[in-house]
């Protein structure tokens, strides 16, 4: 593979889907000091909000520690160089959430709906344009249709004024060979001034394959995040995406020391559990299961005695896509009543 | 004389639709008109198939009708945008408005809540929230009767096949709205709603969520028979109202999971979530019907 030469934008998920596995209880002052060090080492890009985007803060997902206000109140004005973005989902977080972002200075709004569902994004899309946001659709679970599909909802978050089109791997699912058909048919007919980007995560330990495979055919930008911090096994671990692009020659514009500190000195003390491909993350990848299930997944094993990766395996095959955490609580409980548990 | 109630649906969609079949086998209201603005619409076909009298020129075209044809109840199922021109014409006139768009410039509407309230206040407008609202406020409710309830959250899940491209657009209006209604109707003192639309194959049933954190220890017995006598009350208008786990307490948190199938009118059956609005729409309209019928309340007089 050859990518001598070619540039690439990461953007970091450590401080939005790191918040997945910090159960969204990062606190302020972790958050200004693991961006202050990115923007240090060059993180061009890095988004802030809590792991299910603003408006997230629910009992299905979560109570963070801070709102998304405190957070990126608190980290933009410190950023030099690189800029702040937030997630949204339009049926959690709505235009007013946007605006609010757009006043605290986020300067990228990702706009994020299940892959065959683009069109409930028109209406935040829409605005984040009229008010000169960098504006990212991002197609989610983008592994459960073909390419041909991911490519018409693109067209339509396109045609309501994204300028950047992500396909998103989000429970870890995705081979190389998948990435390159998917990347490179929407970078061939989407229009050039549309950036393509991929989102990994690395569930099937493919965070970096696909991420290559991603740039290859045509991706722009890059998530992954420091130390892997994230849902499930973690994004792409972008310390070690740097290295290998680096020995590549493909350009980031990251120092590579530096952020390979911020991983070790900042994000792995504030782990609470390892983030690796243990049975119920790899289960995520295998079963095609969206990736911050894994934890609500765990605590009901816990509860109610069925295991995690049978229940997983189950969301898999009814077709769960993001946001449905509540099916989990749901189904344990009527898997431990058919067996007698309850 | 017929104690039934004259009604002119306005919107020839799914919801308007689904709405026409059931008020067919309704013992209080008469379908009378439906409304479009498209002649070549496939809603207004059905319409005419059904053997409803059909107007292509929006609700301007039927105002001359509404005296003639004793026109006493609407029901809106266009948009929010359009509601409230439609709902002032029609008022003007003396019709009740129920209103099936997001727009509620009338009091929030869930029947086994605030229906009766309504109906002997005659209000002239009243609005049903939205499907999500139907399907989990009244959930909401039996919980904050039994004791205060400081924060109620509800997940809506529905299958993508069941949600029209009104839904679509304006997406916020759901959330705002149901939250305010989880608020307003079922007495949780801050509301939140989030909708989640799955296109799995075959397509789901409508799944819905409520959380409720209650002030205090949840009074756990109390709160469990108050679930399912409101369940009960539901499934007097939506049969295939469930609950399918719960109530479950954690702490202070109380969750029931709902599943809401529809009779399968004009949508197949996963789409409870059209039926719970247009069982609930009518229900309204029918206890004004009852309403007027008892003498309780008196229709605005007419020349």
């Amino acid at each position: 593979m050859n990518l001598q030469g070619k540039k690439v934008r990461l953007h970091d998920m450590s401080l939005r889907d790191g918040m997945h596995a910090k159960r969204h209880q990062i606190s302020v002052d972790e958050m200004v000091s693991v961006a202050t060090a990115m923007d240090e080492a060059g993180m061009p890009l890095i988004e802030v909000t809590h792991g299910d985007g603003l408006g997230g803060a629910s009992v299905n997902y979560g109570f963070p520690a801070h709102t998304d206000e405190e957070y990126l109140g608190a980290v933009i004005p410190k950023m030099k160089q690189a800029k702040v973005s937030a997630l949204l989902l339009p049926g959690i977080g709505t235009v007013d959430h946007l605006k609010m972002a757009k006043e605290l200075g986020v300067s990228t709004i990702r706009v994020a709906t299940h892959c065959t569902e683009a069109d409930v994004s028109q209406q935040h899309i829409t605005m984040a344009r009229e008010m000169n946001m960098d504006t990212v659709g991002f197609l989610m679970m983008a592994h459960m249709v073909p390419a041909a599909k991911i490519l018409e909802q693109a067209k339509l978050m396109v045609g309501y004024g994204a300028n950047c089109i992500y396909c998103t791997d989000s429970a870890g699912y995705m081979l190389p060979d998948e990435v390159t058909e998917k990347i490179g048919l929407l970078r061939n007919e989407l229009p050039e001034n549309v950036e393509i980007g991929f989102h990994g995560h690395h569930n099937m330990a493919m965070g970096v394959a696909n991420s290559l495979a991603a740039i290859e055919a045509g991706a722009a930008r890059i998530d992954g995040s420091v130390a892997g911090l994230g849902a499930g096994a973690g994004n792409t671990p972008l310390e070690v995406l740097c290295a290998v692009l680096d020995r590549m020659g493909c350009e980031t514009g990251i120092d590579l020391y530096k952020i390979m500190d911020v991983a070790e000195d900042l994000i792995v003390p504030m782990m609470d559990q390892p983030i690796r491909v243990d049975r119920d993350a790899l289960t995520l990848g295998y079963a095609g299961v969206y990736s911050s299930f894994l934890l609500f997944a765990q605590r009901a094993e816990k509860k109610y005695g069925i295991s995690a990766r049978d229940i997983l395996v189950e969301l898999g095959r009814r077709g769960t896509v993001g946001g449905q955490e509540d099916m989990i609580e749901d189904l344990a409980l009527t898997m431990a009543k058919q067996k007698g548990l309850i | 004389m017929s104690k039934k109630l004259n009604a002119v649906i306005i919107g020839p969609g799914n919801i308007g639709t689904d709405l026409l079949m059931k008020m067919k086998r309704s013992e209080w209201i008469e379908p009378v008109w439906m409304v479009g603005i498209d002649p070549e619409s496939e809603g207004l076909k059905r319409a005419r198939e059904m053997g409803i009298k059909t107007c292509a020129e929006g609700v301007d075209g039927i105002l001359k009708h509404v005296v003639e044809d004793d026109i006493r109840i609407a029901f809106d199922a266009t948009s929010a945008y359009v509601h409230a021109e439609n709902s002032r014409k029609l008022n003007e006139l003396g019709v009740i408005m129920v209103d099936l768009t997001p727009a509620a410039i009338g009091p929030y509407c869930v029947p086994p809540v605030n229906l009766a309230a309504h109906a002997q206040n005659l209000e002239m407008n009243v609005n049903m929230v939205t499907c999500g609202g139907q399907a989990t406020i009244p959930m909401v409710a039996a919980v904050s009767r039994v004791q205060p309830v400081s924060y109620g959250e509800i997940i809506a899940t529905v299958s993508s096949r069941s949600v029209g491209p009104g839904t679509r657009q304006n997406i916020d209006e759901f959330t705002r709205t149901t939250a305010g209604a989880v608020e307003k109707v079922g007495g949780a003192k801050k509301g939140k709603a989030i909708i989640i639309i799955n296109p799995a194959e075959p397509p789901l049933i409508m799944r819905d969520t409520v959380h409720c954190l209650t002030e205090g220890e949840p009074n756990q017995d109390a709160i469990t028979e108050s679930v399912h006598q409101m369940v009960a009350e539901v499934q007097k208008y939506v049969p295939g109202y469930r609950l399918v786990n719960g109530p479950v307490f954690d702490g202070n948190r109380v969750s029931m999971f709902m599943e809401v199938e529809g009779l399968g009118d004009f949508l197949p059956k996963y789409a409870g979530n059209l039926d719970i609005m247009t069982a609930a729409g009518l229900r309204t309209a029918e206890m004004f019907a009852e309403e007027a019928a008892n003498g309780t309340i008196s229709l605005p007089e007419r020349g």
